[in-house]
């Protein structure tokens, strides 16, 4: 019942984003600005890490889409609330955690779709990097999605207005962004920088990701960030879960 | 028979200014086939009231019963009785009529086929055949309110609960929605349980009369029970009735149909 169930709900908003391809097509737009204009700036420089600075700079824009897509996910259900559309579903016998579910399926969809063009574009502009670690990197991403949305959409169902939504996610995701070395390798920084950004859990990821794309796979980075990443999952579909079966929304 | 009944239900929202008692303790029945006006003043808790009643919320206090169902023990057999229209509709506006109808069918758990033939059924039923491949956005505020309903029928609940269904709804319209909802009670034997803020569309639709003030039943009875018992005559309005039960009369723009 909650696969039928999941999979009617994901079908009911996969069929949404594909209406709004537009939508779909701008998500990506951010993170393809900083490849065109912010990546050349790199390739000269000494990064620390290993193979080229395409292959630094990529990973941290892939989970950079999910960090800022995924995030505010939310916005979709304040609206819908508003709409009574949440209300009417969970008057049905539908599994509210499908209601959950199948809507953190759909961001989890969109935005590998999206990394696989941000990817293909890096391509263009001159990354190599190895099959199996690309195809890691779009599992990370996944996670990545899965974690943030179900957590965003948790928050949406707790906050009445966009107003009360907005900045409270833009105040999470910035110091995210900057603390997990997205743009550049944190142990470019002063050691109490980088010491600050392991409490970070994003961190785990991107230096995992970084690891794949240059084909390194049995490493100690890999190990924590996939443990970081499933937990993170597990924990945050935990959170909405509960959120989902009992909020009076 | 009763087809709800509720004993000391009851609400207590936590704020940041301390509990707020929404519903201090209510109790009620509505008998299957009636046709249920529940009146009270805004805030008096009749939202509440309705969104506990369809699984929505949880009580904080008392029982309820909705088809011989328990609310606490078995919210699925209630929401398998019950439909909820609520007052803001509950369609996406960018998705057609036809889609939402099919998609709500497959919530109900019918097959591809069936959940396709039942909304053609419903829209023949409530006149949308002609609608059924138009945005829900671009239907009028009736239309949309007919589409509401159909979705809510899908699975032919016993009882329908409709939130001020003709807020905001113009005269041709509210009537026909009155039309319907007599139709639904006389065709089928839905028990309908509404509530609304206008006392001649109570007047005018209901069998019973359940008045709410402060979270708590104030009066119940037939309409000219209850104006024979609070004014004295069967000829009272409903308005001098409602004022002699709740010391306070609806505002003027609650009171009066939106005109025009």
């Amino acid at each position: 019942m909650l696969l039928h169930d999941t999979a009617l709900v994901y079908g009911r908003y996969l069929r949404q984003s594909l209406r709004s391809r537009f939508a779909l097509l701008f998500g990506v737009l951010m993170p393809l600005l900083y490849l065109l204009f912010f990546g050349p700036l790199l390739t000269g420089l000494p990064l620390g890490g290993r193979g080229d600075s395409w292959q630094v700079l990529v990973p941290g824009l892939l989970l950079q889409l999910g960090l800022f897509g995924a995030s505010f996910a939310g916005f979709m259900i304040i609206l819908e609330k508003g709409q009574g559309v949440v209300e009417r579903m969970r008057v049905t016998p539908v599994s509210r955690l499908a209601l959950l579910l199948g809507r953190v399926l759909r961001e989890a969809t969109v935005f590998v779709f999206q990394a696989v063009l941000l990817v293909l574009a890096a391509v263009a502009m001159g990354l190599r990097a190895p099959l199996p670690g690309v195809l890691i990197g779009f599992g990370f991403v996944a996670l990545l999605t899965v974690s943030l949305a179900a957590l965003s959409y948790a928050l949406a169902m707790k906050v009445a207005t966009p107003q009360g939504f907005g900045p409270v996610v833009n105040a999470l995701t910035m110091p995210a962004m900057l603390l997990s070395g997205l743009m550049l390798p944190m142990t470019l920084g002063p050691r109490w920088l980088d010491v600050l950004s392991h409490f970070m859990p994003f961190r785990y990821l991107v230096d995992a990701l970084r690891d794949a794309y240059v084909g390194q796979y049995a490493t100690a980075h890999m190990l924590y960030g996939v443990l970081v990443a499933v937990g993170l999952a597990v924990l945050s579909v935990a959170v909405g879960t509960r959120v989902f079966r009992t909020a009076g929304a | 028979m009763a087809l709800i009944s509720t004993a000391g239900l009851a609400r207590t929202f936590r704020t940041k200014h301390g509990p707020v008692e929404a519903v201090r303790g209510i109790d009620l029945t509505v008998r299957e086939g009636e046709i249920l006006g529940f009146l009270g003043p805004n805030g008096a808790g009749k939202t509440t009231t309705l969104r506990m009643l369809t699984t929505l919320l949880a009580p904080t206090g008392g029982t309820a019963t909705v088809a011989g169902c328990d609310l606490a023990g078995d919210p699925a057999g209630v929401r398998a009785a019950c439909g909820y229209v609520a007052q803001s509709g509950g369609v996406d506006p960018q998705i057609t009529v036809r889609e939402e109808l099919v998609t709500q069918g497959r919530f109900y758990r019918l097959g591809k086929a069936r959940a396709a033939e039942r909304a053609r059924e419903l829209a023949r039923d409530l006149d949308l055949t002609d609608l059924l491949d138009r945005r829900c956005g671009a239907l009028s505020g009736g239309q949309r309110r007919r589409l509401d309903i159909a979705m809510a029928l899908t699975h032919r609940p016993r009882v329908l609960f409709l939130d001020e269904p003709t807020t905001g709804l113009d005269p041709g319209s509210r009537a026909g929605l009155w039309e319907l909802v007599r139709r639904l009670r006389d065709e089928h034997g839905t028990t309908v349980f509404l509530t609304t803020h206008y006392l001649d569309e109570a007047d005018a639709l209901a069998d019973r009369l359940v008045i709410v003030d402060r979270g708590v039943v104030a009066a119940e009875g037939t309409p000219g029970a209850l104006k024979l018992a609070h004014c004295g005559s069967i000829d009272a309005s409903l308005q001098d009735t409602f004022l002699a039960i709740t010391g306070r009369g609806p505002s003027p723009a609650e009171s009066a149909p939106v005109a025009v």
